[in-house]
């Protein structure tokens, strides 16, 4: 079982992120389950999504409490919630920003994670360019599929195809596919698929 | 009465007379047309809320009831369903095993007679049976007080429901306590007759009509035993629209009034004539006709047959809170224009 | 079909499936996304022959279904926590009245304090109520009991709750299977009503019943609800024959066959138990879990033959009768009580107001039953120190303030120790 813990703000899209990122494993014939840690609906209060894959029937119904990989959708975290909590020693993390590990004062926990697991993607930029809006989601699964390898990029991109309808659904694929080929191409040669 | 015209001498005015009855209408329906007599007066009426039921002597509900579901029969041509709220009327209509009512008939709770009405009405749009028609009714209590909500949430949707009230002006039911409906100063089981304000305060109370029309629903009116004519006309009106209707009437109650069992119609009569109960009809949230008061009685007329009010004529003086029941009734006749100017015809 | 896709909105498509005809919407969180997804089938007219009512209170939601109904029209409504008290005296009235409605319970924890997470407090509160109670495991298990829902509702002419935890499932994406419209067609007739309001042939209903009746009325409606004790693994069967998959029935066990420790439990909950159990299985500590879907009627004998091999069973819950203890386990007790060499009986009440019950605390919770069995209810999870200190602290001073507050501001206190 693959289990992934995404870390946002209410109104950037983390639930649907989390639910994009099941129905893409379910294209692929997997079992995947996508559930949100609740509160009240407030825009701007942390939010906390959860997503477990795996080839046979989850029956866990617990909060990932040992993430593989944990996604920041939103940087400003890091001094509000311990986002790393759990996460496995040889798991990946995945944060939206423009600015480096250095320059977010987090450069330990890229040297902790297996070299290549730690990456960065300007996910809101390349969603304001390709949908007009700054909401990292899709852009993120794309950086997701590339880092971890864990889905395919086809799968995700029908996923966002099928939550978002005609041009919207379309600017959100580019998108994707823009934060895939960035950490793609930042990926050493023998981890690619 | 008048002179035959033919014996006047010329240069003498006609003087015009107004003809009213007094009494049973159905004596008195042989001198009306047979499209103008009322329900009551034919032997093929509904009797929906048939004989054997075990109201009290002079239950103004009881003869409420059997007027106005009777008239919406004939309205609908027996196509007719009725929901209950609990109270006198659903306890004294069905004691088990027995029941008076000859059309189907639901009593869920107190409180949601509008709502269940609501249900009901949905399931015959969804079964396509367009004819049949749906009343909601209960007592005061069950609609201004507990029902109120399930009745402005009815009203709100304007569900095709006509909701009844049955108003005698407290819990009888359950001994005669004090609701929304009650009038100031009136003695019930919870505003007893003792202390400085004997009875019901002033600055309480709640008009359901009032905010019936309010929400601009197609029908509302207020109706009374004592007029027969009107109230079915009235009810047979409500039935052939659609939509939220309200018909709230007045219905004397002996035991909770403490009244003489023959007094009930004498005493919705006087109840509108003083003005305490004022006549009227509106549609979308507008008074459109009211019934005038043929001859405003002091309101003293109507307090002194009850027992509930007795305490204001201790010792043989008039509370002095008798002039502020009167200022409601004058306040009525002017709001509803309830009595002709002087030199009308 | 199989679907990704949301719990409440499979349970629409799944209800919707079934053709009712009148549903009444009133919003509460978490069950508010199960009726908005079918007020968009019915405005979308993917939903046809369905009035969808918005109604300006729960106490108006059920009694709108009542209504329908006794009018002969198959209701439904969904509900949770307050909104099941605030309706509380319609729903002793659905059932007095033998009213086939199917409500979804949505299960939340009943405040105050107030409280919008999952457990099973409010479906408690209506235990006594007369109501078929049926708890979904899954989501899968969620669509699937709506659809048997109405069919025994309307062959016992009893109302039936379907019980699915809040958030927990309601809010989560997983896989299910959504069934045709042909397979339920054949599964589940139309309502046809054992009593109804109809002009054409008019009766009363709801008469006023006194003491020469009233106990044989009572005796009926117990006597109904042990005929469910039957109807319900039969119609969990036919369900099997067309849909081809268990769902439903009284309970089920899960690696019990040799089990010394049996672990009891409703609800979503029992995914986690069963992945724990794996886990201790691997050890070779020999434990299993009795999967409690039935709750009303309680599956007394079913319950009994499942555990008279345990030495040790432990009842996980998530609600508490204050003041006496978990209600399953009681429940539990009250089946194990006349077995020769009865189960040493181990209560815990935990996820209460939506707290996680990790596999981790039950790892513990599990081999503690075995070696030190406690009395009485155990609290999993309980943060000993925030209640010592509250009751330390209520000794001290008679104007201690609201016990909530309280709480809340030492749990702010120890994550800010600086402040």
């Amino acid at each position: 079982m693959f289990e992934v813990r995404i870390h946002g703000r209410g109104g950037q899209g983390v639930v649907t992120g989390a639910e994009m990122l099941s129905v893409a494993a379910f294209f692929e014939g997997r079992h995947a389950q996508a559930f949100p840690s609740f509160g009240s609906e407030r825009t701007g209060a942390p939010v906390v999504a959860f997503c477990r894959i795996a080839d046979r029937e989850i029956r866990l119904r617990e909060p990932i409490q040992e993430p593989d990989c944990v996604i920041v959708q939103d940087p400003t975290l890091f001094r509000v919630i311990d986002v790393f909590a759990g996460l496995r020693g040889d798991g990946y993390l995945l944060v939206n920003t423009n600015k480096t590990f250095a320059d977010l004062q987090l450069p330990e926990i890229a040297e902790r994670l297996p070299k290549g697991h730690a990456v960065t993607v300007h996910a809101t930029e390349l969603a304001l360019k390709h949908v007009g809006r700054p909401v990292p989601n899709a852009a993120l699964l794309g950086a997701f599929a590339a880092l971890t390898r864990f889905v395919h990029q086809d799968s995700v991109e029908h996923a966002i195809e099928q939550a978002f309808p005609g041009k919207v659904g379309a600017a959100n694929i580019a998108a994707a596919r823009a934060a895939f080929e960035f950490i793609a191409a930042q990926q050493p040669a023998e981890n690619a698929d | 009465m008048t002179q035959p015209i033919a014996t006047l001498a010329p240069g003498e005015a006609v003087q015009k007379l107004k003809y009213y009855q007094k009494g049973t209408f159905t004596v008195g329906n042989r001198l009306v047309a047979e499209q103008e007599r009322s329900v009551q007066a034919s032997q093929e009426r509904s009797n929906a809320l048939t004989c054997g039921h075990r109201a009290c002597q002079g239950c103004g509900e009881a003869l409420g009831a059997r007027y106005a579901i009777d008239a919406a029969m004939r309205a609908t041509n027996n196509n007719l369903i009725a929901v209950n709220a609990t109270g006198c009327l659903e306890v004294f209509t069905t004691p088990y095993p027995e029941t008076s009512w000859q059309l189907p008939w639901l009593h869920s709770l107190f409180g949601n007679a509008a709502a269940v009405a609501t249900g009901v009405a949905a399931a015959m749009r969804v079964k396509k049976r367009p004819e049949v028609r749906v009343i909601a009714q209960g007592g005061d209590g069950g609609t201004t007080d507990i029902g109120f909500q399930c009745l402005s949430g009815m009203f709100e949707r304007n569900d095709d429901v006509l909701y009844i009230c049955y108003d005698n002006e407290g819990y009888m039911n359950t001994g005669v306590q004090r609701s929304s409906a009650t009038p100031p100063t009136a003695r019930t089981a919870t505003t007893p007759a003792l202390g400085e304000e004997p009875g019901n305060v002033f600055g309480t109370g709640k008009s359901v009509p009032r905010i019936a029309v309010a929400h601009n629903i197609p029908y509302v009116a207020t109706a009374t035993v004592a007029d027969l004519h009107d109230l079915e006309r009235k009810v047979t009106k409500a039935m052939s629209i659609h939509g939220a209707r309200y018909i709230q009437i007045n219905v004397p109650c002996p035991l909770g009034w403490g009244s003489a069992s023959h007094d009930t119609i004498r005493l919705a009569q006087l109840a509108v004539e003083c003005g305490l109960y004022p006549i009227f009809e509106a549609e979308h949230g507008k008074v459109t006709q009211v019934r005038r008061i043929r001859r405003q009685v002091p309101v003293q007329d109507y307090l002194k047959l009850q027992r509930r009010f007795a305490h204001l004529f201790r010792g043989g003086h008039e509370d002095p809170r008798i002039a502020r029941l009167q200022a409601i009734c004058d306040a009525n006749i002017s709001e509803y224009g309830l009595v002709e100017p002087a030199g009308e015809a | 079909m199989l679907k990704q896709i949301e719990g409440s909105h499979a349970m629409a498509e799944a209800i919707a499936l079934c053709r009712p005809e009148v549903i009444c919407a009133y919003p509460i969180t978490p069950q508010t996304h199960i009726v908005e997804g079918l007020g968009e089938l019915v405005k979308e007219g993917r939903l046809e022959n369905c009035e969808y009512i918005n109604v300006e209170s729960e106490f108006a939601a059920l009694s709108v279904a009542i209504g329908a109904s006794a009018a002969g029209a198959r209701a439904y409504t969904a509900t949770a926590s307050q909104g099941l008290l605030f309706m509380a005296e319609a729903v002793y009235n659905a059932s007095g009245l033998g009213l086939p409605i199917v409500m979804t319970l949505g299960n939340r924890a009943i405040g105050a304090p107030i409280n919008i997470w999952n457990d099973h407090s409010d479906a408690m509160s209506m235990r006594d109520a007369g109501w078929l109670q049926l708890f979904a495991e899954t989501n899968q298990e969620a669509v699937d009991l709506h659809i048997q829902a109405f069919r025994l509702a309307e062959e016992l002419s009893m109302p039936v709750m379907v019980c699915v935890d809040g958030f927990i499932l309601t809010h989560a994406v997983e896989r299910v299977d959504i069934p045709t419209q042909a397979q339920v067609d054949g599964y589940l007739p139309p309502y046809d009503p054992v009593q109804v309001l109809d002009p054409s042939e008019p009766a009363s209903i709801g008469a006023m019943v006194g003491p020469e009746a009233f106990t044989e009325v009572r005796f009926l409606a117990h006597y109904k609800q042990n005929l469910a004790l039957k109807l319900i693994p039969e119609f969990s069967d036919d369900f099997k024959g067309v849909f081809g998959r268990d769902s439903g029935g009284l309970l089920r066990a899960y690696r019990t066959e040799d089990a010394d420790l049996v672990v009891v439990a409703m609800g979503s909950v029992c995914g986690t138990i069963k992945d724990t159990i794996d886990e201790m299985r691997d050890d070779g500590i020999r434990i299993g879990l009795v999967v409690i879907v039935a709750f009303r009627p309680f599956p007394v004998e079913a319950l009994r033959n499942a555990l008279a091999g345990a030495r040790d069973v432990v009842v996980v819950e998530k609600s508490i009768a204050v003041g006496m203890g978990g209600q399953l386990a009681d429940n539990v007790g009250a089946a194990l009580r006349n077995l020769p060499k009865a189960p040493r009986l181990h209560s815990c009440v935990a996820g209460l107001g939506g707290r996680a019950i990790t596999r981790a605390s039950l790892h513990r919770l599990f081999r503690q039953a075995s070696v030190q069995p406690w009395e009485g209810t155990h609290f999993l999870d309980l943060n000993e120190r925030v209640v010592g200190r509250e009751i330390h602290r209520t000794r001290k001073t008679r104007r201690s303030g609201p016990t909530a507050e309280n709480v809340l501001r030492q749990l702010a206190a120890a994550a800010n120790p600086a402040e």
